[in-house]
């Protein structure tokens, strides 16, 4: 049976230009083999959560740079659930000190990457990840 | 070849070059070197040694003297010798108020211009109060929703003595207008204001990202500010052509250059065909490049700079005023250079960049805060940024001397090299129907974003290696252990209260009537910077000018990258 693609959204929330992160990461995780989606600038959460939604995808990962991430991210998972979203794999990445990467993981979000992580690395962790909420899935069934 | 007598045009000493070389080849052919990648930071292929053969250069054509065409060697006869470079810290959080006592702290440690960082609702054209604000007010930089926040950050700072540079692009003619209604309120007339609005919206568009409408009504505005300024303010530099983004958003060096430069004609261009006399606002003029790790190559680039902008004024615009041809430049060190790992590092690697950018003649210079990557700079770190320029400055010895490094065969072969590349960007942007239509199709962002995906590979395969990242790395884990500056949630609901108040107490006819005649003048084409000064003399808020301007010219549509 032909492996399913991994479906991800690379979102750019609030109104930071800091782009090069996050095209750099849609760009890795492609020749990867997934599927990336990638929203542009400057996107609000329902924005990002209603593209999530039409979209179908099977995580999402935010990028941040303007340290608007304790506003807008816990919005972001907010307008997922509402959505039916909830079981999406949460990332992201940014300027996002460490007590906050904290208090976001208390909150529902899976890792997020700081400055200087390896690419790779951040595809290789959503491969597991996502394979990890595939078999649980499966199992449910 | 051996030579027969010595009167001959072809000395001994050449005879040993000749046969020296030879040696040399065989011995580095032979010689086992260092397992590492011989290129410069953007990729380009290095001689172990330059000569002679290397360089084509005319000294007259190519150098010439310091504050003399081409200017390679730098825009003032004297250079440093006669001014040091302006240090230039870019400073900017939290409220007006919060952020006019960092200035008078910078002032008072010696610093000697002001630059303004403003937070990205300002950037985009939002008010404080707006509901795309949500989370950004005064986070990277100070909220200025209208002219009574202008006031508070220039508050007690004499306007006719600093110069102050606002970095501040989609709606820079604004914030212009402010500043300018806040110099007349503090009794400073028009004339005797210097600074710099950024006001660079080519390059927001290719690389910063915050934009407000459409390229040929933005480009207007730009030509609007350039010729109301050269008639009332007319020390005052109507745009910064900013390389600074282009390269971090991951361009090469030669790329930061060919896009800058090609922005920059673009605008002289522009001026030129709204029938301004191109002596009249070339000299006003000015730009803004990144200084990257590559010390040799960064140094280069901005003698390449002088060089090409110099040629292209003269010989393909017609300048005929000196100042024209001139390219005076800030310059900043890379942020992108900086790691979050070991952040301590950042203070040298900081210090090597500002050294390459004051032996290559910049003008003013910022140098960034080693806790960058972390936050917004404590103000101990500024401290440590601004005294390492002064260091370079007091200690070095270097501002003795203007071009140190001309004559270089590994220089002047660079210099040569990057103008070449820039040149072939030209006709490429040329072929594809210039800069606008570049950037609006998206190739700009494309070229960037691949030499940014190329680094990346770079860093990630070893080929270039960053200490702290993949060379000498310590626990990856560890928290750095380094204060960080965090902005109180309480300023956006300070400011928020602030603009309430401000919409009860002004004259609601009198800010409708300014509002009334920006739209007017958007219509009619008439000067829209006096519009804007009008409007902030009516307390008209940044977010209603703009929205004037939205329904009026549309909202700029980023193209599709990936």
């Amino acid at each position: 049976m032909a492996k399913r693609k991994i479906k991800v959204l690379v979102a750019k929330p609030g109104l930071d230009g800091h782009d090069r992160g996050a095209k750099t990461v849609a760009t890795v995780l492609r020749d990867h083999g997934m599927e990336v989606v990638y929203t542009g600038l400057h996107q609000t959460p329902e924005m990002i959560a209603e593209v999530a939604l039409q979209e179908d995808v099977d995580v999402v990962g935010l990028s941040i740079l303007s340290g608007a991430h304790m506003s807008l991210f816990p919005r972001i998972r907010e307008e997922l659930s509402q959505r039916g979203m909830g079981h999406v794999l949460l990332t992201g990445g940014g300027i996002i000190p460490v007590e906050d990467m904290d208090e976001l993981h208390s909150q529902g979000f899976a890792k997020l990457f700081g400055p200087g992580t390896n690419t790779v690395e951040i595809a290789e962790w959503i491969e597991t990840e996502v394979e990890k909420l595939w078999s649980e899935e499966g199992a449910k069934r | 070849m051996k030579q027969s007598t010595h009167d001959q045009s072809a000395p001994e000493s050449r005879v040993v070059s000749v046969n020296g070389r030879a040696k040399w080849e065989e011995a580095t052919a032979k010689a086992k070197l260092r397992d590492a990648n011989f290129t410069t930071l953007s990729g380009s292929e290095l001689k172990p040694v330059y000569g002679p053969d290397d360089v084509d250069l005319d000294f007259d054509r190519d150098l010439g003297h310091p504050g003399q065409f081409p200017f390679t060697r730098g825009v003032h006869p004297t250079m440093y010798r006669g001014r040091l470079w302006t240090m230039r810290q870019f400073a900017g959080f939290g409220t007006a108020g919060q952020t006019n006592e960092r200035f008078k702290f910078l002032l008072d440690h010696g610093q000697t211009g002001l630059s303004v960082a403003f937070d990205f609702p300002t950037l985009m054209g939002y008010d404080s109060d707006q509901p795309h604000s949500l989370g950004e007010v005064g986070q990277v930089g100070v909220a200025i929703s209208s002219l009574e926040d202008m006031e508070l950050l220039m508050d007690g700072i004499p306007m006719d003595k600093v110069s102050t540079s606002m970095t501040i692009n989609g709606p820079a003619p604004i914030l212009l207008a402010f500043y300018i209604a806040c110099g007349e309120n503090q009794g400073v007339d028009p004339t005797k204001l210097r600074g710099t609005v950024q006001n660079d919206i080519l390059k927001e568009y290719q690389a910063q990202h915050a934009w407000l409408v459409p390229a040929e009504p933005a480009l207007r505005m730009i030509t609007d500010a350039m010729s109301y300024c050269a008639e009332h303010v007319p020390q005052w530099n109507t745009i910064s052509i900013s390389g600074y983004h282009i390269r971090e958003a991951g361009s090469t060096a030669a790329q930061e250059l060919a896009f800058t430069l090609a922005n920059g004609m673009e605008y002289v261009a522009r001026g030129v065909a709204a029938g301004m006399d191109v002596d009249e606002f070339a000299p006003r003029l000015s730009f803004f490049f990144d200084s990257h790790l590559d010390f040799f190559e960064e140094i280069c680039k901005f003698r390449a700079a002088r060089r090409i902008w110099a040629r292209k004024m003269r010989d393909v615009f017609g300048a005929k005023d000196p100042k024209s041809w001139m390219i005076r430049f800030h310059t900043q060190t890379a942020g992108v250079s900086l790691t979050a790992q070991q952040p301590e590092n950042n203070i040298v690697r900081t210090a090597m960049e500002a050294m390459a950018a004051v032996l290559g003649g910049t003008q003013s210079l910022h140098t960034n805060s080693m806790d960058e990557t972390l936050s917004l700079p404590t103000e101990k770190a500024v401290k440590i940024a601004l005294r390492t320029q002064q260091i370079i400055a007091e200690e070095t010895e270097v501002a003795h001397v203007a071009d140190p490094l001309a004559g270089s065969y590994f220089v002047e072969a660079q210099t040569n090299r990057l103008e070449e590349e820039a040149e072939k960007y030209f006709d490429e942007i040329a072929s594809r129907g210039g800069v606008v239509a570049c950037t609006d199709a998206g190739y700009i962002q494309r070229e960037i974003h691949r030499s940014a995906v190329t680094y990346q590979r770079a860093i990630e395969s070893g080929e270039k290696r960053v200490v702290g990242v993949n060379a000498y790395v310590e626990d990856a884990g560890a928290k750095p252990e380094i204060d960080i500056h965090r902005i109180d949630p309480e300023v956006e609901r300070e400011q928020c209260a602030r603009l309430a108040n401000l919409r009860e107490r002004r004259d609601a006819a009198q800010a409708q009537a300014a509002l009334d005649g920006v739209r007017a003048a958007c219509r009619d084409g008439s000067n829209l910077l006096e519009r804007f000064i009008t409007a902030a003399h009516a307390y008209c808020t940044l977010g209603e000018i703009t929205q004037v301007l939205r329904d009026e010219f549309g909202e700029y549509k980023e193209p599709k990258i990936l």
